[in-house]
This record gives C-alpha cells, sequence and structure tokens, in this order.
C-alpha cells in the first residue's frame, strides 16, 4: 500500500475531530472522500501532509512511518498537497512557484527541472501566465497552480482538497480532464469534494467521513446508495 | 553654494555606510522576520574579528575581511541554526528577548577581550586618500568605495533574492512558512543560510566602520539604530530602498552638521520622524506585505 492510515486520532480537547480513521491508498489508486462540514476531512489531510501531530494512531507511507516526520521530508517521499483556499507564493511568478517545488521537493538543480515544469504548466494550461506574479491569478488559475505546484514535487499521492469549489460548470468538467490526465500518470490521489458528479468521474473509491468517523468505503456507486449516506447529502447534493 | 555641495556628496557617501549597517537587517527581517536587536553589536564584533586577523597575520583590512568572511558565514549560519531558529515563531518576543541578551554578551565579551580603548583598523595611505572634484570639493576615497560596496551588496543580494534557487526559496519561506515546507524546503537550513548571507555583510559593513571611524565595545547600539533608521525610511522587503534610507539618514546629518555641528546626529534622527508622519511604510514598501 502506498498510504496506510492505521487508528488515527486527534482531538482538540474534549472536540473529537478524527476518529480512529482506518484508510489505504494503493499506488496509482485514485480514492474520494466525502463527508458534511466539519466531519474530519481536512484534518485528516493535516494530520498527513500538515503540521498537526495526531493524538493516537499513525500512518505510513511507501512502507514507512510518517507520523513525525517534519513537512519538508512528507513532501521529498512524494506527498503532494493543494489547500481549499489556494496559497500560492503570491510574490513570484507562476513558473518560481513551480521551481521552489520542483528543486526542494526532488532535491535536483533549477536545470534538471525547468523543462519538466514547463511541461506541467502546459498541461494545465498556465504557460501563458508563467511569468505572471502568482498574487494577480484568477481563482480558476490559483486552483491550477496550486495543483501545478504539487505536480512539481513529482509526487507519488497527491492529495486534493476541494478543488473543484467555486468553480463554474465548464471550469469544472476541465478540471476533471486535467486530473484524469494526471491519473494516468500512474500518481496516486486522494480527494475531499463537495461537487460529487466530479469526484465521481474520477475515483475507483469513495469513503464517506461524518463526526470524525469512517461510516463507508467501497465502490463509489454502491457507497452513494447507502442509507446513512443518503440521510447525509441529502437536500446537500443533486 | 559650495559648501551645501559638498555637505550633500559626503551625505551620500555617508549614507552608503548606513546602508551596509541596514542591508544586513533588512535581510533577516526580510527573510524571517527576525529583528535582530543585536545588529549593532555583531557589526563591532566582526570589526574586531577583522582587527585581529589582520594583526594576526599582519594583513591589510581588505584581505583581513576575505579571509574572515568564511569564517563569519559559519559563524551566522550555526548561530540561527543553534540558537534563533528555536525562538522564531508566532511571538516575536523570543527573538527580540534573545538578540537583546546576545547583544549585551558580546558587549561585555569584547570588553572583557578586547578593554574599551578605542580600535580603528590601518588600511595605509588609502584612509587619507582623496579624489578632487573641482571646485574646491573632493570625495575621500574610502568613503567613495563604502558607497561602492553598498551598492555591490545590494546588487549582489538582488541577484541572489531574484535569480538563484535559494533566493526563490528565501522569497517563498517569507511568503508562506508552512506551504514552504510542504513544497519540501527545509526552513530551518535556509533561515541559516540567509542568517549566513547577512553575516557576510555585517563583515562587509564592519570593515568600513573600522576604516572610517574609531569602534569600541560600547558603540553598537547606536549602529543598530541607524540601521533601523536606513530600513523603515527605505520601506521594509526592499533592498534599494534601504540603500535609499540609508542615504536620506546620510545627507540629513551632514546638511544639519553644515548647518551647526551639534546637529548632525538630531538632524538624522529628525528626517526619520519626517518620513514617517509622512510615508508611514517608508519610501518604497513592497506592494503587498
Amino acid at each position: 500500500m502506498l498510504l496506510e492510515v492505521a487508528g488515527l486520532k486527534k482531538s482538540f480537547g474534549s472536540i473529537v475531530v478524527a476518529d480512529d480513521l482506518d484508510l489505504v491508498v494503493a499506488p496509482g489508486e485514485a480514492v474520494g472522500i466525502i463527508g458534511p462540514n466539519g466531519a474530519g476531512k481536512t484534518t485528516l489531510f493535516n494530520l498527513i501532509a500538515g503540521g498537526l501531530a495526531p493524538t493516537a494512531g499513525y500512518f505510513r507511507f511507501d512502507g514507512r512511518d510518517f507520523t513525525g516526520v517534519p513537512l519538508q521530508g512528507r513532501c521529498r517521499a512524494g506527498i503532494g498537497r493543494t489547500h481549499q483556499i489556494p496559497q500560492p507564493f503570491e510574490k513570484l511568478t507562476v513558473f518560481e512557484n513551480l521551481l521552489v517545488g520542483a528543486v526542494y521537493g526532488r532535491r535536483k538543480t533549477e536545470a534538471a527541472v525547468a523543462q519538466s515544469c514547463g511541461e506541467i504548466l502546459e498541461r494545465l494550461g498556465l504557460l501563458k501566465r508563467a511569468n505572471t506574479l502568482a498574487g494577480s491569478l484568477t481563482l480558476l488559475e490559483r486552483k491550477r497552480l496550486e495543483m501545478a505546484r504539487a505536480l512539481a514535487t513529482a509526487p507519488k499521492l497527491l492529495l486534493l482538497d476541494e478543488i473543484a469549489g467555486g468553480l463554474t460548470e465548464g471550469e469544472c468538467s476541465e478540471l476533471v480532464a486535467t486530473i484524469r490526465e494526471i491519473r494516468q500518470t500512474g500518481v496516486a490521489i486522494l480527494w475531499i469534494e463537495h461537487v460529487v458528479h466530479a469526484l465521481l468521474a474520477v475515483i475507483d473509491r469513495l469513503v464517506v467521513l461524518n463526526f470524525g468517523r469512517k461510516i463507508a468505503d467501497g465502490v463509489p456507486k454502491q457507497v452513494m446508495q447507502l442509507p446513512e449516506v443518503h440521510q447525509i447529502y441529502m437536500g446537500i447534493e443533486a | 553654494m559650495t559648501d551645501w555641495l559638498d555637505a550633500l556628496i559626503q551625505g551620500v557617501l555617508l549614507g552608503g555606510l548606513y546602508a551596509l549597517f541596514a542591508a544586513g537587517l533588512s535581510l533577516m527581517f526580510g527573510v524571517m522576520r527576525l529583528v535582530n536587536l543585536a545588529h549593532g553589536d555583531l557589526i563591532v564584533l566582526a570589526a574586531f574579528a577583522i582587527l585581529t586577523v589582520a594583526s594576526t597575520f599582519g594583513l591589510d583590512p581588505f584581505a583581513a575581511v576575505v579571509l574572515a568572511i568564511p569564517i563569519l558565514f559559519v559563524v551566522g549560519f550555526v548561530l540561527q541554526h543553534v540558537l534563533l531558529n528555536r525562538t522564531l515563531g508566532r511571538d516575536l518576543l523570543p527573538p527580540l528577548l534573545v538578540t537583546f541578551g546576545l547583544s549585551i554578551i558580546i558587549q561585555n565579551g569584547l570588553l572583557q577581550v578586547f578593554s574599551a580603548d578605542s580600535q580603528r583598523l590601518r588600511a595605509g595611505a588609502i584612509e587619507t586618500a582623496s579624489i578632487p572634484l573641482g571646485g574646491g570639493i573632493a570625495v575621500g576615497v574610502v568613503p567613495l568605495l563604502t558607497l561602492m560596496s553598498a551598492i555591490a551588496v545590494i546588487v549582489f543580494l538582488n541577484f541572489i533574492f531574484y535569480r538563484t534557487p535559494v533566493g526563490r526559496a528565501f522569497r517563498a519561506t517569507s511568503d508562506d512558512l508552512e506551504v514552504a515546507q510542504l513544497m519540501g524546503v527545509d526552513v530551518n537550513r535556509i533561515f541559516a543560510v540567509a542568517m549566513g548571507l547577512a553575516f557576510v555583510v555585517i563583515a562587509i559593513a564592519a570593515l568600513y566602520l573600522g576604516l572610517r571611524a574609531n569602534f569600541d565595545p560600547t558603540i553598537g547600539p547606536a549602529r543598530l539604530l541607524y540601521a533601523f533608521e536606513a530600513v523603515i525610511i527605505g520601506g521594509l522587503g526592499s533592498f534599494w530602498g534601504t540603500l535609499a534610507g540609508g542615504i536620506v539618514l546620510g545627507v540629513a546629518q551632514t546638511i544639519g552638521a553644515r548647518i551647526d555641528p551639534e546637529w548632525q546626529i538630531l538632524a538624522g534622527h529628525l528626517a526619520f520622524l519626517v518620513v514617517l508622519a509622512v510615508r508611514p511604510r517608508g519610501l518604497f514598501p513592497r506592494a503587498q506585505d
């Protein structure tokens, strides 16, 4: 297994935001995560790729325990992450944003990564904006940059946090096409999303979280039929 | 008229020295949001280091500074990695307290080792050499070298910041610390490199401090004040702004001194107050921040 989360728990005081979570992602697999607001989805990402330390449990990546590894070590091992609210380095150009990720994430020289950074920009439709300061991008461009920058670190697992939110229907389907392309290059994907139809167009497996607990995990169509999932999503999602 | 022109030219040259004092401070603040209260004392410490290297090996101060630079880079790197990185975080107070303590330790350490005697870096004939500009105005070679070095340092720092991988990491880290880590940047190491670079700038500032004036272990805090004023006049985060800030300060001081010699220092501080009142974010603030 590429990612193995076992008994992961996080509580802030008496508030439990992740409760005994188990989750696996195989190499190259695409897994979706849904759940109502406050279900602990982003917390799960923060435990895997962010600075959040779990209260209990552990997670393994590529067979190695990564629970206490510093952030840069997680990135270098192949965990890439995008944020729900894109966080580009605003005072760097788009291309420089990628260079930082590629040089430090892959531990290569700029000369060695420049070409692949250009290719990633092209794939994400940002090539024209390469020399623009990231701070002046539109929301869609920021979301694309967020993904491009994560890809620049050459991840084996890409964590996407509500990347389709706030986009128009057309933008959303473009994004889905891009994510499918990324998948085809062998990158495993773990994707939190409220826009369920976008998610279902990509993923192999669907996980449902509620109140920090996993309440379903399986083939997307079957999971969506479960009564408890229906109950959570009634009136929220079309 | 010539008098005033002379004061202006000397002020610009003096501004080069203040810009050198300030560039290191600007670098530290720009990369790691570190307000270094020991900056002036570190410049004095570096001046003593150059003096020691020069007298031990019988070298010219210019040669001694070349030897001292790699040593000071390592000292800066280690200081940041071992001590200052631990103080950085959301709270601004710990680094202030630690660098304040460092300031006292350096002053007293220097007093212990070198005594309170005034020292000077001796460079021979160049110290008094000057170039006549005609019309009764002449510029000293050392002040001219000071300004040229300040410009060279700023060009060099801008090159590092905007044209090298480590510079991109400096800017990325200053932009968003956590995301920089997510991109694989080891921020502790990057901060240590930044401090090493700042120490190289400190060494150059110390060279000209020692060539232009006497120094003793207690003069650090006053240099810190000029450095702060230059950085703030120029606007945080811009190296060229820091140079402009140094020049504004230098010109204000020499013009003040021309009016009345007792006004030199006061005029510098007044110029600082005026800039703060009129443009609170400095002359050349970065667009955002």
